[in-house]
């Protein structure tokens, strides 16, 4: 067994930005483990550009933005193993991984879990009838596309309005496949508005809201898939049944974060982020491990997941120095319309970035965070929508002793 | 008359309301409503006069450590030759090495802008 100051589980935008950051700060003995076979995790197949507009101020690609990462974390002379697969953290520290070339086991000080989201997929929405190919998730035609260079159907529909789903109407539009309409089955889009207007209106993709596929059939090969009007508790009516003929259904239908081995480190998660429990350090309920990124909440924009993943880094130095950091006893509620928060408690000793989502789509509407009687902050919004996170920055000194704080947006 | 965009420019997506008159000589817009930053009042007047998009995409690599390379345009192209633009694309390859920023074909189809690389690709 080797040591290491720092493990970082996962070699995507996370992974890096906190490694480079961490670097910066001193701490200089990091190991990134990473399963495939280059760093840059999922941005290199996001080929589309929009990225990087908050952090670097310029419109990117995905490949572009991961670039400035992997180069940075590079000039730095980061070992990045790649090709490892992290079987196991345990509670104090021990990561061990799978490589070609054998075992890989790492006593750190700290580890930082950078492992993404995944996507939901047919099975975990149960939609009836057969079981052909051309039954996809976003992801994955992504990848068939942009990096396999795979044609996956001529006559598509679309499940879901996640980004990624519109992103691909688009892209398999630009290829000459005829893309019939995205239902999704809320009464809200899931995606972010520009995506409607630039991937959808743009092509003449018509989006239904409260709309679901209710059967799915053809054998060997998709035929066609059947779509149902639902009701406000998500139950298709009978009598609006409408049948598409197609050989693709791309299901664009959510993002859960990847936490196998945060469970098996002993973290507790949080059912509404799916995530870890944080602190306002990044840190996890077991010490001295931390997570950014959509392995913690799935975020709109990735610059907001380097983000982040760099904030994290000061706290885990602060760590890996001392052995501890300030005990979170404060804790942050969910209040009206508020759906989650990141971190969940914090100490109360330091200003702290304050990410979350509403519940629902309001307009001229009001973000307060109090204690108790006390108003730490409030903001006022034209919209608030569930496809987009909000990010504040809570100053330390606006904190009145250590009872709860409340969010809420009316 | 009035009509609302979503715009595109930057993740805030903000609402905008164009006022504008219309007659045989075209449209002049009066007011653009609703935007966090002048990119939306910019865009909103384009999109009423002449929208503008930027399109991404791949090119076939021939002797690469992968078969495609992602590319973007560096500069907006008029959004109705977007498919003029994608075939043009399709009809190229490009010899590995490819490194990113290298540009794969110059100002295509004489719209001023450059189909460029996105990602680095090794030859084999």
């Amino acid at each position: 067994m080797r040591n290491a100051d720092v493990v970082i589980v996962g070699g995507g935008p996370a992974g890096l930005a906190a490694a480079v950051r961490l670097y910066d700060l001193g701490i200089t003995d990091i190991v990134i483990l990473e399963r495939e076979h280059q760093p840059g995790g999922i941005l290199k197949q996001c080929i589309h550009d929009g990225f990087g507009l908050t952090r670097f101020k310029e419109t990117l690609s995905g490949p572009e933005y991961a670039k400035r990462f992997v180069d940075e974390a590079q000039k730095r002379g980061i070992p990045c193993i790649t090709d490892t697969t992290v079987i196991d953290v345990s509670a104090d520290k021990v990561v061990t991984a799978a490589h070609a070339d054998g075992m890989i086991v790492i006593q750190a000080k700290a580890v930082i879990l950078t492992m993404g989201c995944r996507e939901r997929t047919r099975g975990a929405i149960s939609i009836p009838g057969t079981r052909p190919a051309g039954v996809m998730t976003a992801g994955v035609a992504q990848a068939y596309i942009n990096l396999q260079n795979r044609m996956i159907g001529k006559e598509v529909v679309i499940l879901g309005s996640g980004d990624i789903g519109m992103i691909m109407a688009r892209r398999m539009t630009l290829e000459g496949a005829h893309v019939q309409a995205v239902f999704e089955v809320l009464p809200t889009p899931s995606g972010l508005p520009r995506n409607i207007e630039q991937c959808l209106n743009d092509y003449g993709i018509p989006l239904y809201l409260s709309h679901t596929v209710t059967d799915i059939r053809g054998e060997g090969r998709l035929t066609g898939i059947t779509v149902a009007a639902v009701d406000e508790r998500m139950q298709p009516i009978p009598g609006t049944e409408k049948d598409y003929d197609c050989d693709t259904l791309i299901l664009s239908v959510g993002l859960i974060p990847e936490n196998e081995l945060t469970i098996g480190a002993g973290a507790e998660l949080d059912p509404k982020t799916k995530g870890a429990f944080v602190d306002e350090f990044c840190q996890t309920t077991v010490p001295g491990i931390f997570a950014a990124g959509n392995v913690l909440h799935v975020h709109d924009l990735v610059d907001f997941v380097s983000m982040e993943a760099e904030s994290l880094a000061e706290g885990a130095a602060e760590y890996i120095k001392n052995g501890s950091l300030p005990k979170a006893g404060i804790a942050i509620a969910c209040g009206e319309n508020v759906g989650h928060t990141i971190p969940q408690r914090i100490s109360g000793e330091k200003s702290f970035h304050l990410s979350l989502r509403v519940r629902k789509v309001m307009k001229e509407c009001t973000l307060t965070v109090s204690q108790g009687e006390h108003v730490l902050l409030t903001r006022k919004m034209k919209k608030a929508l569930p496809a987009e996170m909000i990010n504040l920055n809570i100053d330390a000194k606006k904190l009145k002793g250590t009872d709860d704080l409340e969010v809420k947006v009316v | 008359m009035t009509r609302d965009f979503t715009c595109i420019v930057c993740p805030n997506g903000c609402d905008l309301t164009a006022e504008y008159e219309q007659d045989a000589k075209g449209i002049r817009v009066l007011r653009v409503t609703g935007n966090l930053c002048s990119k939306g009042d910019t865009y909103a007047r384009q999109e009423l006069t002449a929208p503008m998009r930027t399109i991404a995409t791949s090119v076939l690599v021939e002797g690469g450590t992968a078969p495609l390379v992602s590319v973007r345009l560096d500069r907006t192209i008029p959004k109705e030759r977007i498919f003029d633009v994608m075939a043009a694309i399709r009809r190229v390859s490009v010899k590995a090495p490819v490194v990113t920023g290298q540009v794969i074909i110059e100002n295509v189809l004489g719209l001023e802008s450059n189909v460029i690389a996105t990602k680095d690709i090794a030859a084999k």
